[in-house]
């Protein structure tokens, strides 16, 4: 059996091509943090505490537009329930180790380590999957907050005229352009897209709850309907 | 921020986005993810993320704009074409960036 040490390098190892998109995006991350008025250190504690990019760029948002802190919360929560799906993917791979190891590596959980973790398990099962995962995990959290420090201080450096704050939108884009991978996907989008700017006047910023509920609904239903029309076809 | 403290704002968004992290790979073999669910969760990121960025590109000044005169609009279809090609945040926002500091200058 080969040992932990090398899975663990291993899965390090593979991650370095991706690290060329953690080092901006959490470079963005940090700026954007003090571009809404956060110190330095709290945009680094933001990272430290939270790692989770997509969810922490539409907090710093909110904070930007004077919303509730419980809508915050929420939004940040809706937004990263796709780690469930990560966690439900990666559990059979982790189930022998102990919870005292299991909890750090979820913590520090994130697309990015997902996506290498399961590349590679589609064509190689390593003799420990789960030191795999940690090496990949831990590479780019090591990565992500070296990225989000250097940042925090940068951001300082960026004059307010600048109106940074449009960064937000185009990195929710970018990030969304990812996600359209089928014709239900876009649906969704399109239907959460549309309801929040209808639905932008509602108190609180829960317009975007309500959109981001429904464009959710309107992507199910799509591809149920797809599938009714495949299995009708195949009769 | 309505007084809301900082910090305590970053540890609830962390302990919520934790427990979804360490959901099932601590439920491991008691708990199975029911398949609507998993279905749902599917369209989670296209759907937030459209609802972030839509109403951030239309609204101009508090009202829907439509028209040349939205620059955040016109960088934002920019932005958006680099997106599609390149799926890569720090090329869209470049690009985005650079467009909207040429829009306003014009």
């Amino acid at each position: 059996m080969q040992p932990k040490h090398q899975d663990f390098l291993a899965g390090a190892q593979d991650s370095l091509p991706i690290l060329l998109g953690v080092i901006p995006f959490a470079v963005i991350c940090s700026v954007a943090a003090v571009s809404v008025g956060l110190t330095p250190f709290e945009a680094m504690g933001m990272s430290f505490i939270v790692f989770a990019g997509a969810s922490q760029l539409a907090v710093l948002q909110l904070i930007g537009e004077g919303a509730v802190w419980m809508v915050m919360v929420l939004t940040a929560w809706i937004i990263n329930l796709r780690f469930t799906m990560y966690s439900a993917t990666l559990a059979p791979y982790l189930k022998d180790e102990p919870n005292y190891r299991k909890a750090p590596f979820a913590f520090i959980l994130s697309d990015q380590a997902f996506g290498v973790t399961m590349s590679h398990f589609a064509n190689e099962i390593p003799a420990n999957p789960a030191w795999y995962f940690y090496g990949t995990a831990a590479a780019i959290w090591l990565t992500w907050m070296i990225s989000a420090i250097a940042g925090a201080l940068l951001g300082t450096l960026v004059p307010a005229s600048w109106g940074l704050e449009f960064a937000f939108p185009l990195s929710f884009l970018a990030l969304m352009f990812a996600a359209l991978k089928d014709r239900p996907a876009v649906i969704a989008a399109l239907v959460g897209g549309l309801i929040a700017i209808i639905s932008k006047g509602l108190p609180y910023n829960l317009g975007l709850i309500l959109a981001a509920l429904l464009g959710i609904g309107a992507g199910v239903l799509a591809e149920n309907i797809a599938e009714e029309k495949m299995e009708g076809a195949a009769k | 921020m309505n007084g809301f403290p900082l910090w305590l704002l970053f540890i609830a968004m962390a302990l919520g986005t934790f427990a979804l992290r360490f959901s099932f790979i601590y439920l491991f073999g008691k708990v199975e993810m029911p398949e609507w669910l998993r279905r749902a969760l599917r369209f989670v990121p296209a759907s937030v993320l459209a609802a972030l960025v839509f109403p951030a590109l239309t609204y101009s000044n508090g009202v829907v704009d439509l028209t040349l005169g939205n620059i955040r609009l016109l960088a934002g279809i920019g932005g958006a074409l680099v997106a599609w090609r390149t799926k890569n945040v720090m090329w869209t926002i470049v690009v985005g960036m650079v467009l909207f500091w040429i829009l306003q200058a014009l």
